[in-house]
């Protein structure tokens, strides 16, 4: 079978977290997945759930949700000129998870983009699309965090890489 | 070393049709499961929900989606001892050979933590009616290892050329 899915780190938090990091990510794949299987350190809400990547704060990011809450209709928001990537926006404490897909990211041509699925299923059930618009560069690191609280102990974040070749 | 590996064999659906589908011993080697799900009910009716349990325990599930409909979105909720409603999927009075195409994603299944799943699923149909598109959260209240998974349609059964694959994903 053709190695064309490849974890490249994994991390379960043995403490609570108030980020998670990967780094030193190699160029060598096509796409990247990060895959979260979390819940809050404390019983109040995350907030939103974001990336940066390569350690950049500017007002390199934008993305656009779509948010289901369990009842009416769905909810489709956005953001422009943001400081920091969002991938879910989180209201209700509880088991979740996300996938997000990292497209093409180490070319130094492109601006980046991201789509995540995100499931809270006593809360939100959703999916962003981001975009990062830093003079392009390959994506070598990336932090996810939450706006407000941590990740409990035993959360668990891994990365995978995907190969084209 | 592979991450992305099948577990089992493929199950495609004979012409007698099937009640369920089920993968059962599935080992705790791997960190999470991947279910492809290609799916057509005999139900007498444009669509057929299925539902997805684990261990074969009726205990409690619950279901959280956003969908589109045609030009209808929504977002609903369900609890249920059948399992997490995890599609809608084409069934007979649908547009003839289209089948129901979905992922469901089970991160941590071995763990001991409440399992939560993530499914995408179309069911996309060149009519107005029945074409849903489901981005669903599904949550099982058991704290068990999976070791058992099985998809049944609400109403009808899975009709000949339904497929399900399952596949492991090891972070090791």
């Amino acid at each position: 079978m053709p190695s064309t899915y490849e974890k490249i780190q994994t991390y379960t938090a043995p403490s609570a977290q108030s980020s998670v990091t990967f780094s030193t990510i190699s160029s060598a794949y096509t796409d990247l997945i990060l895959v979260g299987n979390f819940v809050q350190s404390a019983s109040t809400a995350f907030g939103s759930l974001s990336l940066r990547f390569n350690g950049d704060t500017a007002s390199n990011y934008s993305y656009t949700g779509l948010q289901g809450s369990g009842s009416g209709s769905g909810v489709s928001f956005r953001a422009s000129n943001s400081t920091q990537m969002d991938m879910a926006s989180q209201n209700v404490i509880g088991e979740q998870n996300i996938i997000i897909q990292i497209q093409n990211y180490s070319n130094a041509t492109t601006f980046k983009t991201a789509i995540s699925r995100y499931n809270n299923p006593s809360g939100l059930v959703m999916s962003y699309v981001g975009l990062w618009r830093k003079t392009p560069e390959a994506i070598t690191s990336l932090v996810f965090f939450p706006a407000s609280q941590s990740f409990a102990t035993g959360s668990t974040f891994t990365l995978y890489g995907i190969k084209a070749a | 070393m592979p991450t992305f590996t099948q577990i089992g064999s493929a199950v495609t659906v004979g012409s007698g049709g099937a009640s369920s589908i089920d993968f059962s011993t599935i080992p705790s080697t791997y960190t999470d499961l991947v279910v492809i799900l290609s799916a057509r009910s005999s139900r007498s009716n444009t669509t057929d929900t299925v539902f997805l349990k684990f261990n074969n325990t009726n205990t409690t599930y619950t279901t959280r989606r956003l969908y589109g409909l045609g030009s209808t979105t929504g977002s609903d909720t369900g609890s249920s001892g059948n399992g997490v409603d995890i599609a809608s999927i084409n069934a007979a009075t649908s547009t003839s050979s289209t089948f129901n195409n979905q992922q469901i994603y089970i991160p941590n299944y071995a763990g001991s933590s409440q399992k939560s799943v993530s499914s995408d699923s179309v069911s996309e149909n060149n009519s107005s009616t029945g074409n849903f598109l489901n981005l669903t959260a599904g949550l099982w209240n058991g704290t068990s290892a999976i070791n058992q998974i099985t998809l049944t349609p609400d109403v009808g059964s899975f009709v000949q050329y339904s497929t399900a694959y399952l596949y492991g994903v090891s972070n090791a």
